[in-house]
């Protein structure tokens, strides 16, 4: 029989928290972004196929950081979440609002409940008919909500990054322009190897990048209510191409 | 004595490893068995009630007793031109002799790459459809990559062999499914039967109650290699001849301008033919038969 030691509540959480922190702190980072075509997502990913950004309905997106294992099963449970509301009430019911309280009492729950706290942090991003409609929500790993402005960078070194696309943000650009700036702030924050500096290009610009957009105007442009839109490598490598040659 | 020991032995090892085995297996298995790509199937496992062919409303719990007489959407025809296929319904549902609607529209995109039209009980079938199209779009949004087609068409034999009891009520739905197969560039057509047997069909194909006179009127009508105008107007064409014969298939209405509902499907997706487009095509064929002054 072990002793069990006594461990005070605020400490419990106090380490809980750091672990967690720890654990999200050592990926890279993904930065969501809304501007006046709709809402970017770009994250520094170098697998082609495990995403970090995903659809989850119609106009909401969603973008994670820290366990793969772990955020992927939140990113399902979120799409079946939204296809039940939206097949059993309407599919305009589904609203990022709702889905982000369901991620945060789970997260709460999770943190409190569980062994070991999830190693996530979440954004879940809704695209709006204006930009005034448009909702991100940064969820933490311990289920705290929070309703961002403009912009969420998490993951990685995020206040370097939260910095520099802070400083370019400009709610008016399109989406290339926008595009092009998020991936230049995640650069800074990309811990370059020994011998190069912080902030190098890398040797292939658009390999190790993940991005898609929600596009505001999905109906007009492609003729579907789906927004959600992942860019090939190609389309990515174009979008970088267009600033080099200017 | 030692032999009996060790017997002993190992049998605790094996059950040990037994004990092992199961908590890993429903750990694992628990995790692995939820983790379902089929939406249909989530909602089985926790929402049975949403589905159309709802568990509360199996046929053996149904009480006893006559059905009222309830919608049914009734004739859709099928066939391939070069590079797609095409899909076109008629735009009536009856209630006995009496119309219950003149603006049912019963052939629907299930995704970017396939239609499908349905004959039968106008209420199950359109909540089937429903439910197939989320099918489709969950398993794109969970998978990452669109489903084949033959997937496809198999996830909608299930569905309609789940009604199976519900068809046997009397509530039988009948879909017609076509879409274009990437792999093998080309489209193709599914019919099915109550049990969910699936069967591909060449060429062309038609379902419900004004099916027969349509299948005869594409027999003579269909060509190899049709473009995707010609195809447009042999559709309308054969759901003229249907509602020609059949009381339960509407023809093009030209007072109220009401037309079939005509999808395409080709290399680069489906596309819903236009009211405009159609209300000239229907124009033409309405207007050449006039022409010919015919009785029969």
């Amino acid at each position: 029989m072990t002793q069990q030691f006594y461990v005070s509540p605020e400490q419990m959480m106090k380490d809980r928290a750091d672990f967690a922190r720890k654990g999200i702190a050592r990926g890279r980072s993904v930065v969501v972004i809304s501007c006046s075509q709709g809402i970017a997502l770009v994250a520094e990913n170098p697998s082609p196929s495990l995403h970090k950004i995903g659809e989850i309905y119609d106009k909401i997106a969603f973008a994670a950081v820290g366990k793969y294992n772990e955020f992927e099963s939140l990113r399902q449970a979120g799409v079946r979440y939204a296809d039940v509301r939206g097949y059993s009430y309407d599919r305009e019911d589904v609203t990022a609002r709702g889905l982000a309280s369901v991620y945060a009492q789970s997260l709460g729950a999770v943190f409190t409940a569980e062994q070991k706290p999830f190693e996530v942090e979440l954004a879940v991003a809704e695209v709006g008919r204006n930009q005034a409609e448009d909702h991100l929500y940064r969820l933490t790993f311990d289920g705290s909500i929070a309703d961002a402005y403009g912009f969420v960078v998490m993951g990685g070194q995020a206040e370097t990054v939260a910095e520099a696309v802070g400083g370019s943000w400009d709610a008016s650009a399109g989406f290339g322009d926008t595009i092009r700036r998020a991936v230049a702030a995640l650069r800074l924050g990309t811990l370059a190897p020994a011998g190069e500096q912080v902030g190098a290009p890398a040797l292939n610009p658009a390999g190790s990048l993940e991005v898609a957009v929600l596009d505001r105007d999905s109906e007009t442009n492609r003729g579907v209510n789906r927004a959600f839109r992942r860019l090939s490598e190609r389309d990515v490598l174009g979008l970088l191409e267009e600033r080099a040659a200017r | 004595m030692p032999k009996s020991l060790s017997a002993v032995l190992s049998k605790r090892a094996d059950s040990r490893d037994e004990v092992a085995d199961t908590s890993r297996e429903t750990t694992a298995g628990r995790v692995s068995a939820a983790a379902t790509s089929s939406f249909s199937e989530h909602l089985a496992q926790s929402r049975p009630d949403l589905l159309p062919y709802g568990m509360s409303l199996s046929a053996k719990n149904l009480p006893a007793g006559n059905l009222p007489a309830v919608p049914h959407a009734t004739t859709i025809v099928a066939l391939s031109f070069a590079g797609g296929v095409l899909m076109a319904g008629d735009r009536r549902a009856t209630v006995g002799s009496m119309i219950a609607s003149r603006h049912i529209e019963k052939v629907f995109p299930a995704d970017q790459y396939s239609v499908l039209g349905i004959a039968g009980t106008a209420g199950i079938a359109i909540d089937i459809t429903r439910l197939f199209q989320v099918e489709l779009e969950h398993y794109e949004k969970i998978e990452g990559t669109l489903l084949s087609l033959e997937g496809k068409a198999n996830r909608l034999g299930a569905m309609i062999r789940a009604n199976l009891p519900m068809a046997m009520q009397g509530l039988a739905v009948i879909p017609l499914f076509a879409g274009f197969d990437a792999g093998r560039s080309v489209g193709r057509l599914f019919s099915y039967d109550v049990t969910g047997g699936r069967y591909e069909e060449l060429e062309h194909h038609s379902v419900g109650s004004g099916s027969v006179f349509a299948r005869g009127a594409l027999k003579k009508l269909w060509r190899p290699n049709m473009t995707e105008d010609d195809a447009v107007r042999i559709a309308v064409e054969s759901l003229y001849d249907a509602s020609d014969d059949d009381s339960a298939t509407g023809g093009p209405d030209l007072v109220r301008r009401l037309w079939p509902i005509v999808y395409t499907v080709t290399r680069t997706g489906s596309r819903k033919v236009s009211e405009r487009e159609l209300g000239a095509v229907v124009e033409t064929v309405v207007a050449s038969r006039a022409l010919l002054a015919r009785e029969a």
